[in-house]
């Protein structure tokens, strides 16, 4: 396929993978912050081609993962309320609320419809003038432009059965969430991509400036992975910290004007949101400005609202920030499963835990059975 | 009191009104044509009998009654109830036949006769339901079967969508074949017919929520005589042992159908990214749908464990049949770690290809 295979040749990857090892064999953790690198790493089994001293820690940048449960419970009571056709992205629909989660919602009655952008929401109000339309809006800077739009796009057609859940996040807050968190020890960031496009790669020479760690903003095929890791350890071992960008083929210093003046337009910072495992980080969530109050969901219904604590077994949070791996949480693969997630890692394709068990058992299963991957491997 | 009875003339063209061959006469099915009357038998003789007409439904009986061959029989039933109703290179018709053709073909069987039961919403027009008849009859004759009995229900607006059909199949074992998904072990080869993906790429598309438009048609075939090529060969080769399990990868795609046989044999199976053919349009659509082909649909294509050495010999004869046109061997089957099926990637790695948990749903970011 053109565009796609060029950055998923195997030879290139393999002398990739061998220049990183030439560099250093000093024991290095980088954390990629954003699920969309999480899931490339497995799906392609870059972990097995790097050297054995770069550990990949895997971040907090899967929308879907940190939803808190509190969040989940009051999307399930609006989607219940009467005359209500509650709208969101496929992934969310299987996160485990305290209770249930929205594709229960959804077989109990409540009218549950998965959508691929949020103007297909847009198009269902105007369908069903009789009804009211809530989209469940989430996602980084990335996904937040095309909710803001549809949002213009409602004001302008004067859509009145239309409203947001909102629940998009912004990623500088959690980076020095995660950079002021004390226990953890981390040498380099490899950058998120789609959330560049639209914010530049200026927003993150703070990490560089004052953390002193280099980050590179990277693509998401598995070739731009393993550049952007050769870059950021060539950075450290020549004793540098910058940002750097890897991922010039879609993402500019100042980003995308456009869509960032679509997202001050329609939204404000809220004081403090809630992040799953991570806890409440201050000015790290969006809402509708008063501009836009009358598409806010939130003011539009009564919610619970309540803040639920993680179950204890759950360790999303310490999976979260990197500190444990998935397998060291005693639920993995037992009782938290893809099929029946307890905690949110589990449920999306970028979460980490979901990742593990779907492509990265097969070198701990080899290990039980007294193998190494490579005879898995033949 | 025995009273005279006088034939009247009138009774003759009563008599001749009712022996007339019956003709639908509406545009759109109604609750009585569900009705067991009149109705009904308009439905039955004027549409179902006029497409799949053969001396055992023609005696509309209660049942179908038939001389059994000698071997084993295999009996399946599968319900099709998909959306949309038509889609490019095919319907449901088609769908309801070759899916229980197929499945009667994967345990070496010859099907024979076929059973359908539709469900109609009311309110389905004629001519749609006349379309798919005729591809059930044409689907049926492609893959050498009969329709022999049948049933019909209409259910008020609502209660189902437009139409859905259930087909059962009964198929004759004439070799001394014993395929099992239990019976793959370490050193067989793994064969896929053809190229992946295609029919729920189809069906993703066609729901039109994406407003994508591409050239892919759904793979819909019959594999009776495919399988039947591949018989032979394996007993001119070697023996019909040699081939160990044969399935039809349809939902959860080839990923589900190998983790089926991986865990049923207590083996691991392992294959090889670059090796499983997959359409440059189907590749693109999954791309952007965020799908992964190994986990969509196929409806007309199957999954092979043989023994290594007829692997080579069975697919340059698969080759030659039309629906093997791309076979090819895209793994092998060792015994450790069990239960798993483990992908080389093309980029070198390797990693576990599970089973398809809930619907596969499309990323967000």
């Amino acid at each position: 396929m053109k565009f796609i295979d060029e950055y998923r040749q195997s030879d290139l990857a393999h002398k990739l993978a061998e220049e990183i090892a030439r560099l250093t064999d000093q024991p290095l953790k980088l954390m990629e912050v954003c699920g969309g690198h999480t899931h490339t790493i497995f799906k392609y089994g870059i972990e097995d081609l790097l050297p054995p001293n770069i550990e990949m820690i895997h971040g907090p940048g899967c929308p879907v993962c940190v939803i808190p449960l509190g969040r989940v419970d009051d999307s399930i009571s609006i989607a219940f309320q009467p005359n209500i056709i509650f709208t969101t992205f496929g992934d969310m629909m299987r996160v485990p609320g305290s209770k249930t989660n929205l594709l229960n919602a959804k077989a109990a009655g409540a009218d549950v419809r998965m959508i691929y952008s949020p103007l297909d929401a847009l198009k269902i109000a105007k369908k069903n003038p009789d009804r009211h339309v809530v989209f469940l809006a989430l996602g980084f800077e990335t996904t937040a432009p095309s909710t803001a739009m549809t949002v213009l796009q409602a004001t302008k057609d004067r859509v009145e059965n239309f409203s947001v859940f909102c629940n998009h996040i912004m990623i500088v807050p959690a980076l020095l969430g995660l950079l002021d968190s004390p226990d953890l020890k981390l040498d380099g960031f490899l950058g998120p991509g789609h959330v560049s496009t639209v914010i530049g790669t200026r927003p993150y020479e703070f990490v560089a400036k004052e953390y002193g760690k280099p980050l590179v903003v990277s693509g998401f095929e598995p070739l731009d992975v393993l550049q952007s890791v050769h870059k950021i350890v060539k950075q450290i071992i020549e004793g540098r910290a910058e940002v750097e960008n890897q991922y010039g083929r879609a993402v500019a210093r100042d980003g995308n004007p456009k869509a960032l003046r679509a997202i001050f337009e329609v939204f404000e910072a809220r004081d403090y949101f809630e992040w799953r495992g991570l806890g409440s980080i201050a000015r790290s969530g969006m809402k509708l400005n008063r501009k836009y109050a009358a598409f806010d969901a939130e003011l539009k219904f009564a919610v619970p609202g309540l803040r639920i604590a993680d179950p204890k077994a759950c360790q999303c949070g310490e999976i979260l920030k990197g500190v444990k791996k998935p397998w060291e949480c005693k639920v993995f693969g037992t009782a938290c499963t893809p099929e029946t997630p307890i905690g949110s890692c589990m449920v999306s394709s970028e979460g980490a835990c979901a990742a593990y068990y779907n492509f990265g058992r097969l070198s701990k299963v080899a290990e039980r059975s007294g193998m190494n991957s490579a005879v898995a491997r033949g | 009191m025995a009273e005279k009875f006088t034939p009247s003339p009138l009774f003759e063209r009563v008599e001749r009104a009712r022996r007339r061959r019956r003709k639908i006469k509406e545009t759109h099915i109604t609750l009585a044509h569900g009705s067991g009357g009149y109705s009904m038998h308009e439905l039955v003789e004027g549409l179902f009998l006029e497409y799949f007409k053969n001396p055992i439904l023609e005696l509309l009986e209660d049942q179908a009654v038939f001389e059994v061959e000698r071997g084993r029989l295999a009996f399946t039933t599968d319900s099709f109830v998909v959306d949309p109703v038509f889609f490019p290179g095919g319907d449901i018709g088609r769908l309801a036949i070759n899916g229980t053709v197929n499945d009667l073909a994967m345990s070496g069987a010859r099907p024979l006769y076929l059973s359908a039961g539709f469900i109609i919403e009311e309110g389905l027009a004629i001519e749609d339901l006349k379309r798919i008849l005729r591809s059930m009859r044409e689907a049926a004759e492609e893959a050498g079967v009969q329709i022999i009995t049948g049933d019909t229900k209409v259910v008020e607006k609502g209660s189902a969508d437009k139409i859905f059909i259930n087909t059962s199949g009964i198929g004759v074992i004439e070799s001394d074949a014993r395929i099992s998904a239990a019976r793959a072990c370490a050193g067989d080869k793994v064969i896929l017919s053809g190229a992946i993906g295609d029919h729920g790429t189809t069906i993703m598309v066609a729901r039109g929520e994406l407003e994508l438009e591409t050239d892919i048609e759904s793979d819909t075939a019959p594999l009776g005589f495919l399988v039947e090529d591949m018989l032979k060969e394996a007993a001119r080769v070697e023996s019909i042992d040699a081939i160990r399990s044969l399935r039809d990868p349809t939902r959860g795609g080839v990923a589900t159908t190998l983790n089926e046989i991986a865990l049923s044999s207590e083996v691991c199976i392992q294959i090889y990214e670059d090796r499983i053919p997959v359409r440059e349009e189907v590749r693109g659509a999954c791309e952007i749908l965020g799908l992964d082909p190994l986990y969509v649909a196929n409806e007309g294509k199957l999954v092979a464990i043989v023994a290594a050495e007829v692997a080579e010999p069975l697919v340059r004869r698969m080759k030659e049949n039309p629906q093997g046109r791309d076979a090819c061997i895209i793994g092998e089957v060792k015994r450790e770690p069990q239960g798993i099926v483990a992908m080389v990637t093309g980029f070198g790695g390797t990693r576990i290809v599970d089973m398809l948990v809930g619907e596969q749903l499309p990323r967000i970011c």
